[in-house]
């Protein structure tokens, strides 16, 4: 019975949601490459942690690959121009989350052929693995999934722990997306290549590909390119959202589960996006540092849904009239995926690092609907994949009740959105729980302050 | 059939064990008794009770110990009308003080007439959810979302929403109670004194034409009123000025007159002097 469970469970997770892929769009749409705008920006913050110091001053030439911002701190990485040209300002630009940063702005030279400064590319095999790990940091690679966190980080795990297991990233569980398929697919080889360089760094010996079950032809490649010194496995996962969060597919694979507020590295994994590994790659195949990266641009909304090599820093505008612009019906267009994607206010806002797909909705998908009271039907338990109770949890949000939300587990929901999706009232769980996050957060920030001013025993009315 | 004796056993075990326990709580009582100052709670009863926190004190409560021992004036509760105050004041005996009243004031005055808007938010009405969803629609980043969060926080009722989508403070209402300064998830309520004047209605860190393509009635950052007012008074912050109220009373009507997009304002009472409120919802000064 055990042994049968286990098989069902194997290359799965329990709870989740199921919504339509729509991958069909682009997935068998081949990499292009974008040509260059005529204007890149390039915000400095777009990675977790600390934003890039600024390194160049209107006026300046760039050359493709030169730094314009450099790290700022351990948690950070320097940020390259995307294209040769001239720097004409760094000025206040729309930033894709919604506020106004900091942006290099750089005139790209027309007619220019766009080939970088000849360099050096480093072998690998004679590095050790701080050398490695700085040279990946000084390309200025971050996890290309969407959370942009800085790669070399990862790279190091912490003293005393082990890792038993890389877990590489392939799922793509967000409908539209096919980014991280046509890398899996045109390049295993890079995939390969910079799993080989990660293992090294981290100091395990086994590997492990997590690809869901609706890309057959990536896993068949993937199977096929693995090289012979190598223990890569290729495990084909159950076709689930939200499979490529990162607990999730912890769980889905190794049968373990990162305890709440804990890390992968706590159960022996670390997980890393396909995109990022073949980034890391290319570092010591071209030499080259993170300047472009392959974003899916597809939606009804799009008229020519496309798999493209964009430039960072390439604006929106430029991303969609290259795919031949919006269709007239086209209401709403997201950063990432439909499910946690960001709502974009503005297209002159930049493609970053982060920026997996372009996804464009028609007034049909994005319409309003109206929310109507909770039927406490029990559906959000059944979908959420960290099994809080979104319903509880959503009373509590209406009421302001704050502090009971964090008593059950708010803090562990990662926004994946499967509680909104089910909800046959309508009610945007996940936004409020987004809202929730956030106003416990500044309130612990409010709380450390106060007691850091106040000092020990300090009083208000004292 | 129950014999007689039972019942008054039955009367006897629990007169008993009531006599017992109420001689244990007069006992207690006795020991344990705090003496209060017997003046606390008709203070309290008199002081408005809406524990909004304005004067520093944990409560209504809190601030009547604190007037009982002299430590604070009666007029530090801002809440309280002229008539409360003489009350409380002649309750206690002494002169009710003064403390300078202070208003919550709006760094933005970008209403939907004069703001452009770039695209449209649907969700959750709420000032807090907009800014986190794609920073609300607004083209400018740094101006009112107008979704009322303020409103809202308010217990006194002295926000309303103009028909613009702006929020009107009354200072006849206004305690400065600090609830709207942290509703405002954009933090554009400040606390000021009524009767400082001088107001730069703007947050935006955007420059001249840039500025001015997103909302009318921006900061420019063209610097005329540093120009024109008193030396020191007013600077420029990253693309915004910024008044110094410490030196308030330096302030003179000239440094608003040259600004181009009426950013900078001089005020006396209420902020917004043209205000389009629905019927029964006016706003007293």
């Amino acid at each position: 019975m055990i042994t049968l469970l286990d098989g069902w469970l194997k290359g799965g997770f329990r709870h989740g949601v199921h919504p339509p892929d729509h991958k069909e769009a682009t997935a068998s749409h081949p990499i292009r490459r974008m040509p260059f705008p005529d204007e890149i920006v390039l915000p400095l913050r777009q990675h977790a942690g600390a934003p890039a110091r600024l390194l160049v001053q209107p006026g300046q030439r760039v050359e493709r690959g030169d730094k314009v911002g450099e790290a700022q701190g351990y948690v950070s990485v320097p940020i390259h121009a995307s294209a040769s040209g001239t720097v004409t300002g760094v000025d206040w630009w729309p930033h894709p989350d919604g506020s106004q940063a900091e942006a290099v702005r750089i005139a790209v030279d027309p007619h220019s052929a766009q080939i970088p400064r000849p360099r050096l590319v480093p072998r690998w095999d004679d590095l050790n693995p701080d050398q490695v790990r700085d040279a990946v940091k000084d390309a200025g690679v971050v996890g290309l999934g969407g959370a942009a966190f800085p790669t070399h980080v990862k790279l190091k795990p912490p003293e005393g722990m082990a890792v038993e297991t890389l877990l590489v990233n392939g799922a793509e569980c967000e409908p539209y997306l096919t980014s991280d398929h046509r890398v899996m697919l045109e390049h295993p080889e890079r995939v390969h290549f910079g799993i080989r360089i990660m293992m090294q760094c981290l100091g395990t010996s086994r590997a492990v590909i997590g690809v869901e079950r609706n890309k057959p032809d990536a896993v068949a490649r993937l199977r096929a390119t693995i090289p012979d010194d190598l223990d890569i496995e290729v495990i084909a996962l159950r076709v689930k959202y939200p499979q490529g969060a990162e607990k999730m597919l912890i769980k889905a694979v190794t049968g373990r589960e990162v305890p709440s507020g804990k890390l992968p590295i706590h159960v022996g994994t670390v997980v890393q996006n396909v995109g990022s590994i073949a980034a890391i790659a290319e570092i010591f195949e071209t030499g080259y540092p993170l300047i472009e990266r392959i974003v899916t641009v597809s939606g009804p909304g799009v008229v020519r849904p496309s798999n493209l090599l964009v430039p960072v820093g390439t604006k929106l505008r430029d991303v969609l009239a290259f795919c031949g612009g919006l269709t007239p019906d086209a209401r709403e267009v997201l950063m990432g995926g439909p499910m946690m994607g960001a709502p974009q206010g503005d297209l002159d806002a930049p493609v970053l690092k982060g920026t997996s797909g372009i996804v464009v909705l028609t007034a049909a998908e994005a319409k309003p609907t109206r929310v109507h009271p909770c039927i406490s039907c029990g559906h959000c338990l059944d979908a959420c994949p960290v099994f809080l109770n979104p319903s509880l949890l959503g009373k509590e949000a209406q009421a302001g009740r704050y502090g009971d939300m964090v008593e059950h587990h708010l803090m562990d929901c990662m926004l994946c959105g499967s509680c909104s999706y089910v909800c046959p009232s309508n009610i945007p769980l996940s936004q409020m729980f987004a809202l929730a996050k956030g106003a416990v957060r500044r309130e612990q920030q409010r709380a450390k302050e106060a007691a850091a001013a106040d000092g020990p025993g300090g009083g208000k009315a004292a | 059939m129950l014999a007689p004796s039972a019942v008054l056993a039955s009367v006897a075990i629990l007169g008993g064990v009531g006599v017992t326990f109420g001689a244990l709580i007069a006992l207690a009582n006795a020991r344990f008794r705090v003496d209060e100052d017997p003046r606390l709670d008709e203070l309290a009863d008199l002081l408005p009770g809406a524990n909004c926190g304005a004067c520093g004190f944990a409560g209504c409560r809190a601030f009547a110990e604190a007037a009982l021992g002299g430590a604070v004036a009666p007029a530090g509760c801002t809440v309280m009308g002229e008539v409360e105050l003489d009350d409380v004041a002649a309750f206690l005996g002494v002169d009710a003080g003064e403390a300078d009243k202070r208003v919550a004031r709006l760094l933005c005055a970008g209403g939907s007439d004069v703001a452009r808007r770039k695209a449209d938010y649907v969700g959750i009405e709420s000032c807090a959810a907009a800014a986190a969803v794609g920073g609300g629609g607004k083209a400018c980043s740094w101006g009112c979302l107008g979704l009322a969060d303020c409103a809202v926080a308010c217990d006194f009722d002295a926000i309303r929403m103009s028909a613009t989508d702006l929020p009107v403070v009354d200072p006849a209402r206004c305690t400065a109670c600090n609830d709207c300064v942290v509703a405002c998830p954009l933090d554009l309520f400040v606390l000021l004194p009524l009767d400082a004047p001088l107001l730069v209605q703007c947050r935006n860190l955007l420059d001249g034409d840039a500025a001015e393509a997103v909302c009318s009635v921006a900061c420019t950052a063209c610097k005329r009123c540093v120009q024109d007012a008193a030396p020191g008074l007013i600077h420029m912050d990253r693309g915004v000025a910024v008044v110094d109220y410490q030196q308030i009373e330096l302030a003179n009507p000239k440094a608003v007159e040259r600004c181009p997009t009426g950013a900078i304002v001089w005020i006396e009472g209420r902020q917004f002097p043209v205000l389009d409120l629905p019927a029964g919802n006016e706003v007293t000064v």
